[in-house]
Order: structure tokens, then C-alpha cells, then sequence
């Protein structure tokens, strides 16, 4: 049997205000525990929410980048359910008429190929507190600092059909919030994780099969674990005859399974109804153009144009243009080094990538700035050095020893481009092989590796490594 | 009557508000009536009325985006039942 899956995702992103989104008190995260929890986010009698213009105007910011329909007029709901970390006993949010409406964006998958996600709606609510379950005498502690942080819920269309699609989106719109600085982004303190909504039905068939939602997934991994493995078990149930059950269900990453939460099914009746404390949102046209006039370049846009402009692949733009700061690094490189994009762009998702991966840094953390590295390579370009010593200057730039010229020249790395020196170390080299010369004349041309081995060797790797190549094979011709 | 019993008592579960058995049969009676009142508005043509979502009609006032709440716990923290470490304790809650 012939089975397909079909993947909606919820992403929550927490927005990157200063303040939460009905209340005065700080989002900062990491403070002490109720802190930052004010009488509005404690739920007490007769507080009233106070809507936060810097949150609707993050939320008109991403429905604009995202071609949506921007709501000019929008309501906040209650989301009724009991839980010890929603004192109010409902969450603010927002239900039939969300700000964002019907858009769509464009996902690069792994294999470069691009595919179209819809996207249903994205709404603002509150995030609610924290629930930790420790050993507090028996009881349950509640942090109430992140009660009333401002969240946009950005809803798929059930577009996707496999876990890595899944993961591409939410990757295309971790990339975007962070384009749009809308949202900081940062999985592990939770300013973004999302709900799957996984089902399969058989190949073809076009209702859906019964989904199950798996809960709060916080990185990229456990996203696509979860669904291969949501998507191994309902297959399971479905060829032993059975049925899937509709649910919710948490994700394991220790066990890498996903378990029935049955506490919250009975809670899944929420009794939506417009929030009387909140007046609609209406947004006037010069309100929206005014946004759309902030709107920076979208990261599809710098793609396309990094393809166009510099001849990258689409696989290097698509890394290139992966935050915004690193798009700019690398276009500070290239204009300072007046071309050579494809040069810059290798040792930016090169060397500059590995050194950062390594040091567990940033692009905007980076021991070596765009315009230093830009002047290392001017040095290859010109000749001075080689591309393997540039690796070696590289290095020691990373680790302080200057600018890439004062290093070249306090270790003589100039590379050596003079014919004759060149030629006088290959004969010094040929001598001292006679049985390898002999037997790569007589048709053994794997030895010419061997050679330029040897010859570099004798040159501390300074030899210009074009005319070694060229050098030798006059030479060893005989 | 146009609840039933079982709907009276999943509403009820769901607001955590307790219903004798002996008081059950009223609440159903008084509700019934409340929903049949408000039914009558189902009569009215609504065709061309956008549906209301606050009485007043007004946009929402944004807020600037600054803190403007200190912390406060200690004094909020003097009505908890049972504080620790700063969280507020409540009866164990198990996912």
C-alpha cells in the first residue's frame, strides 16, 4: 500500500517587543521567576488588557512580506481552558477575524527545487506562563514572566508532504521573521517553536485521514523526528486495520517517539467569543503604507539577486542569504574586493563558516570583519600568496596576528612566481627521484601528483602552484 | 426545552462550576429559557449587518511599546496560598 502524508504547521513566534502585549511589564527573558509578571499577567479582578501598537505593527510587517491579506479590521477573542500557568482561565488571542489572512511563501528545498506554501492565517495572542514540574512539595511551581509575551501564530495550509518540506518552511520563516526583526528567533529559549499537524491517507485519495497534532517543538531535529516518526505509527495502526485516533501528542526527543497527552483532550472545547475588554483593530491604509515603506529586502529577493548579480548557485545564495547579517558581510566583501563573488562567496561558506562553526560565533561575533578578509583575498587574487597559505593566513588573522599583509610578511608566505626559482627546486627534485622520473615516463602520469608534491614541499608551499603545473610538465616531458 | 441535561452538565465541567443532582433539572430549565429568549434574535435578517464585535463603535488605541510595570512580587506574592523560590505554588498538574 501506497501511502501519503500531509503536514500543516503551527509556528508560534514570540515578537520582539520590550514590553508584553496588554501590559507594561518586561518580555526579557531569563529574569526571575515572577519578576516580570504584573497585576495584568497575574489575571487579577478588574485589570484591563492595553493592546501593545508594536506587536500589530510586527504582525503587519510579516503579512505584507508574506503577500497576505493585512485585516483592516481584526477582533481579539477568549480562549476559555483551565490551567494553572493561564490565570485568567483564557488566553487572549485571536479567532474568525485574525490580522493576517491568505498568504503564501516560497520554499527552497534541500535539492534546490522551490515549492509554494499557503499560509491560512497568522494571528496575535499571548504566550502563557511556565509550569515547572520539580518537586515543589508535592505541588507544581508557576513562573508567571512569560504570561502576556506577544506571539504570532503563523498557520499553514496542509501543503507539505514529507518531514524535510516541513522543515524547509519552518526554516523559510525562522529566516523571515529574523529578515523582518519581527522576532528574535531563539529556539532554545522558545521565541519560536511550532505544532504538527501529521496525517496519511492512501496514495491518491483526496479526503484526509485523521491527524494527530504533536505539541511544541522547539529545533529544527526534532521536528523532522517527530514526524517521521508520527507518520511510522499511524501507518502501523492503518495496515493492521486499525484507526487513527484524533489527539494530542507530545514529542520525546530522549525515547524519540511521540506519547498521547489525554489531560488536554477534554479540553478542546474553547468557547471562542469576542474578548469585551478589547475594541477591534482597525488599521487605516497610511497605517499600512507606512509599514510596507520599512519592509528591508526579503531574503527570496537577496536570493534571487545574489544568483543574478554574482552568479552564485542557487545552493550558495540560499546559505548566503540565511540571516541578514550574513548577506550583508558577504556583500561588504565582494564590494571591497571589486568581484571575485564566487572567491568571496567560497570562503565565506568556507573557511569563515568553519571558523564561526568552530568557535560557536555568529557572523556579527566574527574575529575576522568583511573588509580584513576582503584584503586576504585581494592577496590570492594578485598573487601574492597561494589559495592553501591563504588558509594558513586565515588562521592567524582569526587568531589576532594582524592584518593579512603583516602576516604574510612576518612568516615570508609571499608566494614565489619567479620561473627560474621555480624551475631550479624542480630540477633539484628530479635529481633526487630518479627511479620515480623514470617510471613516470615510462607512462605512469599518476607520479605527476607526486612531483608537485615534492616541489611544494621544497617550497614551504609558496610555489605559485599554476606554474608549477605548467613547469613540470615541460620538464618531466623530458 | 432546548438543552439537554448532558450539555448542561459538559458546560458545566468545562467553567469547573459544580452541579448538584438535585439542582440539575432547574439549571436546565433556566438556562433553556435564557438560550430560547435569545433565540428570537435568529429570526431577524441579518443579511447585510457586519457582525458586532464590541458595543462601542471604535477602533483600539495602541500603547507605545515601553515598560512601564517594577517588579512588584513581594507585595502580589502576600495573597498567594504558597509561594517558593519566587514561582507560586499550585496543586500538582502532570502532562
Amino acid at each position: 500500500m501506497e501511502w501519503e502524508t500531509v503536514i500543516g504547521l503551527e509556528i508560534h513566534a514570540q515578537l520582539n517587543t520590550v514590553s508584553k502585549i496588554f501590559s507594561g511589564a518586561s518580555t526579557a527573558y531569563g529574569a526571575e521567576p515572577n519578576t516580570q509578571a504584573c497585576l495584568v499577567d497575574l489575571g487579577y479582578p478588574g485589570q484591563l488588557p492595553v493592546l501593545n501598537g508594536e506587536a500589530v505593527a510586527k504582525a503587519v510587517k510579516f503579512g505584507l512580506a508574506t503577500g497576505s491579506k493585512v485585516a483592516r479590521r481584526s477582533v481579539f477573542a477568549r480562549k476559555n481552558y483551565f490551567y494553572p500557568d493561564l490565570p485568567k482561565g483564557y488566553q487572549i488571542s485571536q479567532f474568525e477575524l485574525p490580522i493576517v489572512q491568505e498568504g503564501k511563501i516560497e520554499v527552497v528545498l534541500e535539492d534546490g527545487s522551490t515549492m509554494l506554501v499557503g499560509l491560512t492565517r497568522a494571528h496575535l495572542e499571548e504566550d502563557a506562563g511556565k509550569s515547572l514540574h520539580e518537586d515543589f512539595k508535592g505541588k507544581t511551581g508557576v513562573d508567571l514572566n512569560r504570561a502576556g509575551t506577544p506571539l504570532l501564530e503563523i498557520v499553514s495550509e496542509p501543503d507539505m508532504r514529507n518531514a524535510k518540506q516541513a522543515v524547509a518552511y519552518m526554516k523559510t520563516i525562522h529566516t523571515l521573521v529574523r529578515y523582518l526583526d519581527i522576532s528574535d528567533g531563539n529556539m532554545q529559549e522558545g521565541s519560536f517553536r511550532c505544532d504538527a499537524n501529521v496525517s496519511v491517507r492512501r496514495k491518491g485519495s483526496e479526503t484526509f485521514g485523521t491527524r494527530s497534532e504533536i505539541k511544541n517543538l522547539n529545533s529544527f531535529r526534532f521536528v523532522e523526528r517527530a514526524i517521521n516518526f508520527e507518520v511510522e505509527r499511524q501507518i502501523d495502526i492503518l495496515e493492521s486495520g486499525g484507526k487513527v485516533v484524533q489527539e494530542t501528542r507530545l514529542y520525546d526527543s530522549v525515547k524519540d517517539e511521540t506519547r498521547s497527552m489525554r489531560s488536554k483532550e477534554e479540553a478542546n472545547d474553547y468557547r471562542y467569543f469576542p474578548d469585551p475588554d478589547l475594541l477591534p483593530v482597525v488599521l487605516e491604509e497610511g497605517y499600512i503604507e507606512d509599514i510596507a515603506a520599512t519592509l528591508p529586502e526579503l531574503p527570496a529577493q537577496k536570493r534571487a539577486r545574489f544568483i543574478g548579480d554574482f552568479g552564485l548557485s542557487a545552493y550558495d545564495a540560499g546559505v548566503l542569504t540565511a540571516s541578514r547579517e550574513l548577506g550583508d558581510y558577504y556583500e561588504h566583501v565582494v564590494e571591497r574586493l571589486g568581484g571575485e563573488a564566487k572567491l568571496a562567496s567560497n570562503w565565506v561558506t568556507g573557511e569563515l563558516a568553519g571558523a564561526l562553526n568552530r568557535a560557536g560565533l555568529d557572523i556579527s561575533q566574527s574575529a575576522v570583519g568583511p573588509q580584513a578578509l576582503a584584503d586576504m583575498l585581494g592577496r590570492v587574487v594578485d598573487n601574492t600568496i597561494s589559495g592553501k597559505i591563504a588558509k594558513d593566513v586565515f588562521e592567524a588573522m582569526w587568531s589576532g596576528e594582524g592584518t593579512a599583509d603583516e602576516i604574510i610578511d612576518a612568516r615570508g608566505l609571499k608566494q614565489i612566481t619567479d620561473t627560474s626559482a621555480i624551475e631550479s627546486v624542480i630540477d633539484q627534485v628530479m635529481a633526487a627521484s630518479p627511479g620515480q622520473l623514470a617510471d613516470y615516463r615510462s607512462g605512469k602520469d599518476k607520479l605527476f601528483g607526486y612531483f608537485v608534491g615534492q616541489v611544494m614541499k621544497a617550497t614551504q608551499g609558496k610555489a605559485n602552484p599554476a606554474q608549477v603545473n605548467e613547469l613540470l610538465r615541460q620538464k618531466l616531458a623530458g | 426545552m432546548s438543552l439537554t441535561k448532558q450539555e448542561v452538565e459538559s458546560v458545566a465541567r468545562l467553567a469547573r462550576l459544580e452541579i448538584t443532582e438535585g439542582e440539575i433539572g432547574r439549571v436546565v430549565e433556566k438556562l433553556s429559557s435564557i438560550i430560547d429568549f435569545v433565540d428570537q434574535l435568529q429570526t431577524a435578517n441579518t443579511d447585510d449587518v457586519m457582525p458586532m464585535a464590541h458595543p462601542l463603535d471604535m477602533g483600539q488605541r495602541l500603547r507605545t511599546d515601553e515598560i512601564f510595570e517594577a517588579d512588584q512580587r513581594n507585595r502580589y506574592q502576600v495573597n498567594a496560598p504558597e509561594v517558593e523560590a519566587g514561582l507560586y505554588l499550585v496543586p500538582k498538574v502532570i502532562e
